[in-house]
């Protein structure tokens, strides 16, 4: 347990110290919100004020890509020498990836928190009461837990911390084919099933729900689900994965 | 558990697929000692390195270090060991001092303890005014002697050093020699693996020579060198029949023999006296010879005596 401590304090510092990484972390969500709140959103049709459908979506994508970009930590730390290091002291593999997790999630609140109030600044206004902004910090931990632990799995797999990249691409898109930008009832008929189902469009209903009071229905209990899922499978394969790459 | 020896291996196989890298390698080294795995690329020193350090499983054989099984008591191994690789295991973005005290907390030190202990590395290291820099803007040799600092913070007792200087200049091989040699004043036992005759040479209680995975010879740097001395003199003979009196009277003392270009080595100083001797011996009559060549001793030469064939092509310096 202190191991682990000791690790996130060391990611943490690290993350901090990427100057490049930390600032594409807060300016691509930035950047797409007002792309598409000033750009695309006059001609997007949602039933509301575009910017307030748009916010929880970005601040989806920015989460989701925050957490993403821990496979490429943890590809950098496999691919380098400090993994030998760290094993023949029989620092466990746990602690590692818990330390890129913690780092993860600090890195992500504060450019949640920037995008918000970036999102603020541009006129998105939230009626959600204490509580519900509780719940909204505690969905979007959720998320960011699991995305953070998907991302360390695959930076377990990658080859090189370049190839880890590729998932921060993947997860970026994720919320494209989701309700994150526009109404999924928009969409071609074909996408619809993969945009209502995939993890992504339960979490960003939930978080509307919650910000803007529009209904949530299942998606809450979905959200989670996947969350847990995804958390799960992730913690298990690369404690695997672990043992095997390091073997 | 035997209390002499540091390390003690029998019998480490190692395949990968059809692959095998490691034979049956046997070996001991004393406590308190330097011992010093000399081999080329792709010889299988690595190899023995991360099976020792507990990182790989070996198919078959046993090992102990410090005392413990390296399978069976790998924890306790691992608290006894350290291992300073090819790849400099330190983080670029933070500084020498904070890359030493997250050595000292993850070695269990408190955090006061810890502090204290990095400072002390960084002295003896010669980094105290880096200390605060991030080792980003380090040095090469700074960097692997931060590196080497940062796995002596827990007093390991068995220290690997794969490969320490590969990649250094000339200065900073030098010093990270005098580095490694205070460590073996403090007691610790080193184990370093090395494609450099003069490194094992110059650090070495004991070298033991790898090629192909197999151990060919293992002894001091002294009785190594007597196998193939510094020089090697090469002879050309006139005509086979020639070459097979020579090549007989020379039996073992051929370090090296091709019969299709006709030529035999032999190790010599590389004196004067020591040369004319030598042919004088083989070919007293002045018949046999045709001409002669002198070429340094490489550590090829340690390979063609020790196993009859060269790691890469020779290059020969005719004088």
């Amino acid at each position: 347990m202190s191991d682990a401590l000791t690790m996130s304090a060391r990611s943490i510092r690290l993350s901090r110290r990427n100057v490049d990484a930390l600032i594409t972390s807060l300016m691509l969500p930035i950047m797409l919100m007002l792309m598409f709140v000033y750009l695309f959103g006059g001609a997007i049709e949602t039933g509301s004020e575009y910017v307030t459908y748009v916010v929880p979506g970005v601040i989806l994508l920015c989460a989701g890509f925050g957490s993403a970009t821990t496979a490429v930590t943890v590809s950098q730390d496999m691919t380098g020498g400090i993994v030998d290091r760290l094993r023949s002291m029989d620092v466990g593999g746990a602690a590692v990836l818990a330390g890129h997790v913690a780092a993860s999630v600090v890195r992500t609140a504060a450019s949640t928190v920037i995008v918000f109030g970036v999102a603020f600044l541009i006129g998105f206004g939230s009626d959600a009461g204490p509580l519900e902004w509780l719940a909204v910090i505690g969905v979007l931990l959720a998320f960011v837990l699991a995305i953070s632990w998907m991302a360390a799995a695959i930076g377990l797999v990658a080859k090189s911390p370049e190839a880890a990249n590729g998932f921060t691409f993947v997860v970026m898109f994720l919320p494209y084919a989701s309700s994150a930008f526009v109404p999924i009832d928009t969409m071609p008929s074909w996408i619809q099933g993969f945009a209502e189902h995939q993890p992504v469009t339960p979490v960003i209903e939930t978080l509307r729900g919650l910000l803007v009071g529009t209904p949530i229905g299942s998606s809450a209990s979905e959200a989670l689900a996947w969350c847990a899922g995804i958390l799960l499978v992730s913690v298990a394969l690369s404690g695997v994965l672990f043992q095997r790459r390091t073997a | 558990m035997n209390q002499d020896w540091a390390v003690e291996a029998t019998g480490l196989d190692k395949s990968y697929g059809d692959m095998k890298v490691l034979r049956e390698v046997d070996l001991r080294v004393a406590r308190g000692s330097v011992f010093s795995l000399l081999g080329p690329n792709g010889a299988g020193k690595t190899t023995v390195v991360r099976i020792l350090a507990t990182l790989l499983r070996a198919d078959a054989g046993r090992a102990e270090v410090a005392g413990f099984d390296i399978v069976a008591d790998r924890r306790e191994v691992r608290r006894r060991i350290s291992l300073t690789g090819q790849y400099a295991a330190v983080d670029e973005l933070q500084t020498g001092e904070e890359n030493l005290r997250m050595m000292g907390l993850l070695t269990g030190l408190r955090r006061a303890d810890a502090r204290a202990r990095a400072a002390q590395m960084l002295e003896q290291f010669d980094l105290t005014e880096a200390g605060s820099r991030r080792v980003s803007t380090y040095s090469g040799g700074m960097r692997r002697r931060l590196d080497l600092a940062a796995s002596l913070v827990g007093r390991p007792e068995v220290i690997f050093l794969d490969e320490p200087t590969t990649g250094l200049d000339a200065r900073s091989r030098q010093r990270m020699w005098d580095v490694i040699r205070g460590l073996v004043d403090a007691g610790v036992t080193v184990f370093l693996t090395t494609q450099y005759l003069e490194e094992a040479d110059q650090l070495a209680d004991r070298i033991a020579v790898i090629d192909g995975g197999r151990m060919v010879a293992e002894g001091t740097a002294a009785e190594l060198k007597r196998q193939v001395a510094d020089q090697r003199l090469e002879i050309t003979t006139r005509g086979a029949a020639a070459f097979d009196q020579i090549s007989r009277s020379l039996g073992d003392r051929a370090i090296r023999a091709d019969r299709a270009a006709l030529t035999l080595g032999i190790a010599t100083d590389g004196s004067a006296a020591h040369v004319r001797a030598l042919l004088d011996e083989i070919d007293p009559s002045g018949d046999y010879v045709e001409r002669f060549a002198l070429h340094s001793a490489t550590l090829d030469d340690v390979f063609l005596s020790l196993t009859g064939h060269t790691t890469r092509q020779q290059e020969t310096a005719d004088v």
